[in-house]
């Protein structure tokens, strides 16, 4: 299948980038896996005029813990965050559930920033972002902002991302003592999706009661969400 | 608008002019005329048009041709040397490893690299790592001895 022609143009910086992308407005699309973007375009039910691949740009690819905080750059593939010493240590989940995202060949290319971005209903990244209470950093033509994961996915297909804006890193908590998290899903057996999955992250205190429990669901509705009410019964 | 693309493909450097939207298996199959690459589904999901890209197993059907340009590109035409098959090739063969053939350039090129990484596998983690290569005959068994066979003969 043969996508509709389009300009290509390869950025290889942030600055680059955004710049592309206000000139070349709302007609363009980023690239940086390819792994939801080309199979759109195939299908032509996503038909660019311009692609701008960000797939070089070295400065959104690296992954760096901070004090507390796990800095995970757009770029980063599945497979680095599956495989991250730095990652299995501050947010093991965030490894575990790579490693079920699509199969091997899809993560050697996939990106977080592609998957938060694109924002596929049945993706794995979307629950643990939410779940985990990450942050998304966008970065526009008036510089960075900072979008809480439960403010990020608004509906199917459908981000909190402004035009002109473009991810540039999330950041994940690194557990702590007394905090767990886990992901479980039930993947389609062609395309790997989640038919459903959860992930979900407790805290619990010295007595061993749940100080704070997150539980988000991918793959059961428009957009992934958190199950509120599983949360309040298992909070205490 | 054309882009010129200087590729490597199996050694051998190709410089070309193509068009953005034309897919790598494209640029390999028609314009290289390397056809052992093979399109299955062509929808991300079959894996058949596997190739290792700067050494890492990619659907060659899900990236631009344009996107090679400066990169190593290693097709299942590059495996064997000197006229001796790959020891997976070889292995392939010996336990029977196909039966229609169509889907195995992808499941070797994706063991080639899977070998790389862990030259000792478990049969589940053979299992695991070629998830996303699709066989419709034989079921996996013979697939997954000719590659444990290769592990062995390489090590």
């Amino acid at each position: 299948m043969i996508p509709n022609n389009f300009e290509y143009i390869r950025a290889n910086s942030v600055q680059e980038a955004l710049q592309l992308l206000s000139q070349k407005g709302d007609g363009a699309r980023l690239l940086a896996g390819g792994h939801s973007l080309i199979p759109a375009m195939k299908l032509r039910l996503n038909a660019p005029e311009t692609v701008i691949d960000i797939s070089g740009i070295q400065e959104l690819a690296s992954i760096r813990r901070d004090g507390d905080r796990l800095h995970i750059g757009a770029l980063v593939t599945h497979r680095t965050v599956e495989t991250s010493d730095e990652v299995k240590s501050s947010c093991p989940v965030l490894s575990e559930a790579a490693a079920l995202i699509g199969d091997p060949l899809v993560r050697n290319r996939g990106t977080i920033g592609g998957s938060l971005a694109h924002c596929d209903p049945a993706a794995d990244y979307p629950a643990l972002t939410l779940c985990l209470g990450a942050e998304i950093e966008a970065t526009g033509p008036s510089g960075s902002r900072t979008i809480a994961a439960d403010d990020f996915f608004v509906g199917m297909f459908e981000t909190a991302l402004q035009s002109g804006e473009m991810i540039t890193r999330v950041t994940f908590p690194v557990l702590g003592k007394g905090t767990g998290a886990a992901y479980e899903k039930f993947s389609h057996p062609a395309s790997r999706f989640a038919v459903v999955g959860v992930a979900a992250m407790v805290t619990l205190d010295g007595g061993g009661n749940c100080n704070s429990v997150r539980v988000a669901i991918t793959g059961a509705g428009p957009s992934v969400f958190r199950a509120t009410k599983v949360e309040q019964a298992l909070t205490g | 608008m054309g882009h010129s693309i200087k590729v490597t493909v199996n050694g051998v450097t190709h410089e070309a002019t193509v068009e953005p939207r034309m897919l790598l298996v494209q640029f390999l199959r028609e314009v290289l005329l390397l056809t052992g690459t093979h399109i299955g589904c062509d929808t991300s999901q079959c894996g058949a048009c596997t190739v290792l890209v700067d050494g890492v197993a990619t659907k060659s059907c899900t990236m631009f041709a344009v996107q090679a340009d400066g990169k190593e590109i290693t097709t299942i035409e590059g495996l064997a040397a000197n006229g001796d098959l790959h020891p997976l090739q070889k292995a392939f063969w010996e336990e029977h490893g196909l039966q229609c053939g169509f889907c195995t350039p992808g499941v070797i090129m994706s063991s080639y690299d899977f070998l790389k990484r862990n030259p000792n596998p478990t049969e589940e983690e053979i299992r695991h790592a070629l998830e996303g290569n699709y066989c419709r005959c034989t079921g996996y068994q013979n697939i997954v001895k000719a590659v444990k066979k290769a592990a062995q003969s390489m090590s």
